[in-house]
Order: structure tokens, then sequence, then C-alpha cells
């Protein structure tokens, strides 16, 4: 199809709704507003349903009762809304509900700013709700990823019957860049376990209380169950000179952008930097790290945080000495910068740990 | 202990194989509990209207949480507060389905006093009932925002107190001040007689949502004797001679009549015509609009253009993005944004390239185009040695001052008021920056334009624009 120039926050409504979403609920918050914006335009326009939801809980409840209902449902925020949707987010798992959720970061704690940031990686890669459940999330770093990864994101969804996070930065959110549509056409079918306001439903109920202990640890073993099988089979990531690297900065979200070109230019200089972006954080890509752990490598990890992905890399390159180098505040490291903390890990001259 | 049986009812399971308690007749609400009544009339109505075979209900958390185990219905377990937005959710999921959100006073009330609100304003076309009972009962007797002045509860030990715990709140009257909602009614499950009127009450605000008429809440005030640590027969009492002088019982609203039925089922979209309504081009067009120019030499142009917000500066880097795009080219853009662009500073980036493009971000530019005096100040240092710095020199007081970039002052405002309106200056620019560079055909501006400027009164106007920007580096080189 031909490409579209688009931002980040629009094609990943656009995405949704070719993979057949049709219920959108959501809350403003910069740099998150357009995809609420847009799917007010294009959702009633195919039929579906937008609300403006009463706060980032309402919306999250929103979509859980109408993933209760079979559609496909989705809800966008921020920092700050996704602190909020925490409980449903973990309801949403203890019940087994797929849906999708976009958080847009931008520069925390508190109010912070709206400049893009990286520090909800915690709360959402690693669980912000109570509880013993995790979610799958995807993090793309353009335009097309958007698009594209919202469409896989519904399918992953309904493939676990969890929800599934889509994980990105405010400059990949409001970022345009030309979107070539994949033609997909999506007829959700009917989930035999969803609720559909007919007879058969009194056979089902879509709850997360288990009142017995032992009941419960089933319960919580069986969804487990699929976190490791998402570990199985849908760790994804993008890798490059890999091979003969000393250093492989390690990195996603718009870090890996400007990261891209960084190591290109080590490249031309001569210095044997890889590059590795995990497009999973949850499934975190441990063995290609691990790997190159054993191999001897060294890793460096840049966040827009104070180092929070760092330690899954950490925890999988035991071998290895692992940097990292953090702005944040909503700053973003420029070429130069990263050059030269690359430059000057593999000279020697400095050790970036992160600190506390 | 006296059993507690709801009876035979189509809307009820006959044996309840989700209660973990030895005997499946009987429910898990103690003896005088009001839960178990208002089950009856709910199941009761919704067998009468014949919908129990459509009907999804809400269980909240609190006592009522196992609803569940007894309604034969759809059943979905919320959070607690939550039900009002999960009962959303699945209503416009499926509006033919009858949805009933079932809460106690600690659940709507206290936690989710926001989405009950909501949902009552929005109009849900939903069935709330509400049971009031004064106190949390499952948790064991805390104080609920129902607890009366005075009532002392395991967290108010010495009564509730005005000044530390406020009055008790008043539901039915809240929701019913409210425009959209169509019934609201409180009732007691104490004597016969209002017992019977809590029947009738739940028989309306089911039928109303049959009828598709909109949102209903009914608040039932309701006996708690283990939290009250009463007898059964001491709670009704207390219902009749404590909650009801303060919660008056009644209609508080009722304009179901008057009310006209919702249209329930919206129109189906076919599959193949999404993508044209969601503005995705089909191939055909791609043909016609698509200007390419194949070069195989490297492209790589890094342009920062910054200045006031209003100025335009955003939609100029649209304009070069999409004309770049349509010229076959990669391009981002990428600007700053948010509340800061107000009155204030705005920028962005543009990369146009005909290699895979990796940062977004333009630190050193190839391409400056500097609207402001500001501008020119932060961004000049950051220009690659032997590339170009576009200036508005009306405004601008001040040459670059590096000599290893090649400077160009173009009036861009004075154009711009020449040709009747300062808001064009960005167009001005854009004229004058392919002009200079070439790096763009006029022909794919102008079809560019037609694509990014929503207003169309503004596209002459911005031809004119970019023309004179054209013309205006034609006559320096004439020069
Ligand atoms: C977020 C959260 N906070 C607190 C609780 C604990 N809790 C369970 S039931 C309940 C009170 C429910 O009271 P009410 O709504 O009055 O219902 P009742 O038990 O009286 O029928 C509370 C506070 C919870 N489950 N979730
Ligand atoms: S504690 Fe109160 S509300 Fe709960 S079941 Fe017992 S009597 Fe009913």
């Amino acid at each position: 199809m031909a490409k579209v120039l688009l931002k980040g926050n629009e094609a990943v409504v656009k995405g949704a709704i070719l993979a057949g979403c049709r219920f959108f609920f959501g809350y403003p918050i910069t740099p998150a507003s357009e995809i609420a914006e847009t799917a007010a335009y294009y959702i009633p326009l195919v039929g579906g349903t937008f609300i403006q939801a009463e706060s980032e809980i309402g919306a999250i409840n929103m979509v859980y009762g109408a993933s209760s209902g079979g559609v496909r449902a989705m809800t966008a925020s921020s920092g700050p809304g996704l602190s909020l949707k925490q409980e449903g987010i973990s309801y949403l798992c203890g019940a087994e509900l797929p849906c999708v959720i976009v958080d847009i970061m931008r520069g925390g704690p508190g109010l912070g700013n709206i400049a893009p940031d990286q520090g909800d990686y915690n709360q959402m890669v690693k669980g912000g709700g109570h509880g013993s459940y995790k979610v799958l999330v995807l993090a793309p770093n353009s335009v097309q990823e958007m698009c594209n990864f919202a469409i896989l994101a519904f399918e992953l969804a309904d493939k676990y019957r969890n929800p599934v996070i889509v994980l990105t930065d405010g400059f990949i959110g409001q970022m345009m860049e030309p979107v070539e549509f994949p033609e997909v056409q999506v007829e959700v079918p009917k989930k035999d376990w969803a609720l559909y306001g007919e007879e058969d439903d009194n056979k089902k109920l879509i709850s997360s209380i288990y009142l017995d202990p032992d009941e419960l640890e089933e319960i919580v073993i069986k969804i487990n169950k699929k976190y490791k099988r998402m570990e199985e089979e849908e760790v994804r990531y993008e890798a490059s000179y890999l091979e003969d690297a000393e250093l492989v900065t390690v990195s996603f979200g718009v870090v890996s952008r400007i990261l891209s070109s960084v190591v290109e230019r080590c490249r031309k200089e001569g210095y044997k930097v890889g590059y590795l972006r995990p497009i999973t954080l949850f499934p975190f890509p441990k063995k290609i790290i691990n790997k190159l752990s054993e191999e001897g490598k060294a890793f460096l990890s840049v966040e827009l945080s104070n180092g929070q992905m760092v330690d899954d890399v950490r925890l999988n390159a035991r071998q290895s000495d692992v940097h990292f180098y953090g702005r944040m505040g909503g700053n973003v490291p420029s070429e130069d910068e990263l050059y030269e903390v690359i430059v000057k890990i593999l000279k020697g001259e400095r050790k970036w740990l992160k600190t506390g | 202990m006296a059993k507690n049986r709801l009876g035979k009812s189509s809307a009820f399971y006959d044996i309840y194989e989700r209660n973990p308690s030895s005997d499946k007749t009987v429910t898990h609400y103690c003896p005088g509990c009001g839960h178990g009544i208002l089950h009856k009339f709910i199941a009761e109505a919704l067998e009468d209207y014949g919908v129990w075979n459509r009907t999804i209900l809400l269980s909240p958390v609190g006592c009522s949480v196992f609803a569940y185990y007894y309604f034969k219905v759809g059943n979905i377990q919320c959070a607690h507060g939550r039900a009002p937005a999960v009962a959303t959710g699945i209503k416009r999921a499926h509006p033919d389905s009858i949805v009933i959100s079932y809460q106690g006073d600690g659940d709507l009330a206290g936690i989710g006093g926001n989405e009950i609100i909501q949902a009552a304003n929005r109009g849900e076309n939903i069935t709330v009932f509400f049971i009031n009972n004064a106190i949390y009962g499952m948790t064991g007797g805390q104080m609920a925002p129902t607890t009366l002045v005075g009532q002392s509860t395991t967290t108010t030990p010495r009564g509730r107190d005005i000044y530390n715990e406020g009055y008790p709140i008043k539901i039915a009257e809240i929701i019913s001040i409210l425009e959209s909602p169509v019934y609201v009614e409180r009732v007691a499950l104490a004597d016969t007689k209002n017992i019977m009127k809590a029947r009738s009450a739940v028989r309306k605000a089911i039928n109303y949502q049959v009828e598709n008429k909109g949102f209903s809440l009914v608040e039932v005030l309701s006996p708690c004797p283990t939290g009250w640590k009463m007898n059964p027969v001491d709670a009704k009492k207390w219902v009749t001679n404590e909650m009801q002088k303060y919660f008056k019982l009644g209609v508080f609203k009722d304009v179901g009549k008057e009310r006209k039925s919702r249209k329930v089922n919206g129109e189906k979209v076919p599959l193949n015509k999404v993508p044209d309504i969601i503005d995705i081009p089909s191939d055909e067009k791609k043909e016609i609009s698509r200007i390419e120019k194949k070069s195989e030499e490297k492209f790589l142009k890094r342009i920062k253009i910054a200045g006031f917000g209003g100025q335009g500066i955003l939609l100029l880097g649209v304009t070069l993005a999409e004309s770049g795009m349509m010229e076959g080219k990669n391009v981002t853009w990428l600007p700053s944004y948010g509340p800061e662009m107000r009155g204030g500073t705005a920028n962005c980036h543009v990369i146009v390239s005909n290699q895979r493009i990796g940062s977004p971000l333009v630190d050193w530019s190839d391409i400056l185009i500097a609207m402001n005096r500001p501008s020119l100040d932060k961004f000049e240092p950051k220009a690659v040695p032997g590339s170009l710095i576009f200036y508005d020199s009306t405004i601008v007081n001040r040459k670059p001052e590096r000599n290893d970039v090649k400077a160009i002052g173009v009036p861009f405002t004075e154009i711009a008021d020449g040709i009747g309106s300062t808001k064009v200056l960005n167009m001005v620019a854009l004229g004058s920056l392919i002009r200079f560079t070439g790096m763009l055909s006029p022909e794919t501006l102008f079809e560019a334009q037609t694509r990014v400027v929503k207003r169309k009164e503004f596209l002459e106007l911005n031809k004119r624009a970019i023309k004179a920007g054209m013309e205006f580096i034609d006559s320096l080189k004439e020069s």
C-alpha cells in the first residue's frame, strides 16, 4: 500500500483498527493524547465505540468490561495514567482478559514533565500492580512499528489471553515517519470464554477471585506457564555488528534510534561496537545476552531513566562488565555524547556503572 | 442458624456449584441480611421480563462479591468500586445484553464514587442496585460513607463524628440531580409494605433498561445484622427507626416515560471499507500522487527549524517531510511538543535521506532555518561547517557570526506581509529553501500542501508565498 506520513500516536490507532479493535477508552495526557484523539475520530466511523473515561481507572475498567465481552479493546496513556491503571492490569491478568495498553512515556516521578523518558520500564515490564503476574511488552522504535506492533499486540493478547503493552517514549509517539500499512483484515472470532449477552453465558465466569489457596496457587501456576511459553516463543530483538563486537549497546525506543547512528559511526572509526535492541522487553532477550556474555563481550545499556533495563542486562550477562549511561528529566543524549561514552569505555578510561 | 435459601427462579442456578460450602443450596449471606431479598427480587424480575438469558451481572467487592454463585446469567467479578466502568465496557460491547451493576456502599459510595457518578452522568443504559447497609460488611464492620452520625463501627469506635467523618452521603439524592439518569429511587428492606415497594422499584429499574431508556439506580436500605451486632428482628427495626430518618425513601427521579428509547446497534462496517474510512490510501491513489525522483548519490539533509510558537514551524517541517516522502526519500519529523509550544519557542527536526534514518534528532544541522533571534543564538553553534543557515532578516537583528557556513537572510515576515498575511512566512521560508538548495521540486511542494494543510482556503495563499520565497532567492542570484 501507499505510504502515509503519520505520527506514531496516529499509526498505533490505525494499526489497532486494522487489527479489529473497535473499542477505545482513554483519558487525555501529553504526550499520548493524539492516540485518544485519533481513536475518537476514526473508531466511531468504523462502527466502534470511543469513550473519554472519567480517569485512567475508569478507562482500564471499561477495557476490562469490553474484553469480558470478547471484543478487541484498547487504552493508552503516559506514566501518571499508567500508575492508575495498574490495579486494572492486575485484574485483567488475574481474569485472563486480553487487551492492548499503550504507554507513551514522559518524565517522572510525580508530575515530572511531558518530555520523553523511559522511567516506566519497571512499572510496565516488572508489573506495577499486585500479584504474581506479567504482561508482554513490545517496544517500537519507529512509526512503522507503532502500526505493526498494534496489530501484533492484539494477536498476542488473544493468543495468551493476557494484556499486551506497547511501551515507548514521547518522541516515538510524537514523531512523524512514512508508514506502509499492511493489508490485514481481522474478523475477531468468537471466544468460548467470553460473554455475549446470551444464554450460554451462564456457564462462564470472568473473575480473579479464588478463596482456596490451593486453587489460587494452581491458577497462578497456570498463568505463569503462559509467561514461560512467551519466553520460549515470543522473544524478539534487532541486532547488528554483534559477531566481533567488544562492547554491545542495549537500548529501546528513541535511544535505540540514536544508538543505531552512533554504532555506525563507531564502526567507521574502527571501534568494535555491537547493537542490540530488545523488541520484547518481556520476554527479555536473555539467551542472546547470555551468549554474548559468555563470549566475553561487555555491555552498555543506555536509557532515559535511572537504570532500569540495565538490571535485566546484568542479570543475564554475569560474565561481563555491564555499563550504564542514562539521561533523565526529559533529556535525550546526543550522538556525540554517546560516541564519547563508548570510546571512553573501550579505551578503559572510564567505567559507567549504575549508581545507587 | 436459619438457612438462607433463594428459592426457584430461572435466573438462579438450581445448585450453587461455585459455592465452596458443603450445602450447595444455601447462600453465604448471614441470616437476616438484605442481600438475599434483593437477589430474589432481581431474579424474579429478570425472569418475568424474559431477559435472564441475556443478562450480565457484575459482582462488586463486598459481601455480594459472590453474587455469581447464585445468578444463572453471565457473571463478571469486578475490582472494588469499578463495576460501573466495567458495566460501561460490556454494555457498549453488547448493547442487547441487560447489564446489572450490584454494589455495596463502600464499593459504590466510597472507593467507586467517581465511577458511579460518571456512568450515571453518561446515562449508560444499565441498572444499578445499591445496597446501603451503613457499614462495611465483608471486612468486618468498619465505617462506610453511609454510616449514620454517632453509629459506632470498628473504625468509629466512639461513633461517627461529623467533625471527623462528616455526614453520611446521600447517593440517591446526588445521582438524581444529574440530568442523564432516568430513574432513581430509595427503598428499604424493612417492613412488609416497604419491601413490596422495593420489589416494584427493582422491576421498574430493570424494565427501563429492557426498554433502552437509560440509567437507573435503586438505593436499597438493607439490614446487616452481623455488622451492626444485632439480631435480624432488631436490625429490621433499626432500618425503619434510624436509617429511614436520615435516608428518606421515595422516588427522586423518574423521567422514563418522557425519555425516548435509544438506538442500540450501530451499523456494522464491512472490513474491506475500513482502510478507506481510516484514510489509508489505496495503491491506485499512490500512482497519481507520488512523484519519485531517483538518484544514486547519497542524499542526507538534517534540517533544524526553530522560532516562536505560532510561526508555523511544525507545519513547515511536516510539508518538507511529506514532500521528501513523495519524492521517494526516507524522512523523519520530530517536534518539540506539548503546551510549551503555546506562545513560547517551537522547533522541529526534519531529516530527508535516501539512506535508512537512524537517529531522528538533528544535533548538527545541514540546514538551519532560524525564524527568530533566540533560535539563531541557540542553534548557530550547532551548524555543520559548510552548511546553510536561513534566517528571517526582518526580525532577526543580527547576521550569523560563523564564517564557515553559508548564511542566507530572507525577509520572511516582510515578504509574507506583502502577500497579505504574516501567517504564511513559513511558506516563504519553504520556497526560498527549496529554490536555494534544489532539494525538492516546487510541484512536489504544491502537491504536499494539498495533503498536509487542513484549511483548504489557505492553499492558494500558501502557493503564492512559496513562489514569493523562490523569487526572492532568484533576485539574490541576479544581483
Ligand atoms: C482496593 C481495595 N481496597 C480494599 C478492599 C477490602 N474490602 C473488601 S470488601 C470491602 C468493603 C465492602 O463494603 P460494602 O461495599 O459496604 O459491601 P458490604 O460488604 O457491606 O456488602 C473492602 C474495603 C479491597 N478488596 N480492595
Ligand atoms: S455481614 Fe452484613 S451484609 Fe454481609 S452477609 Fe452478613 S449481614 Fe449481609
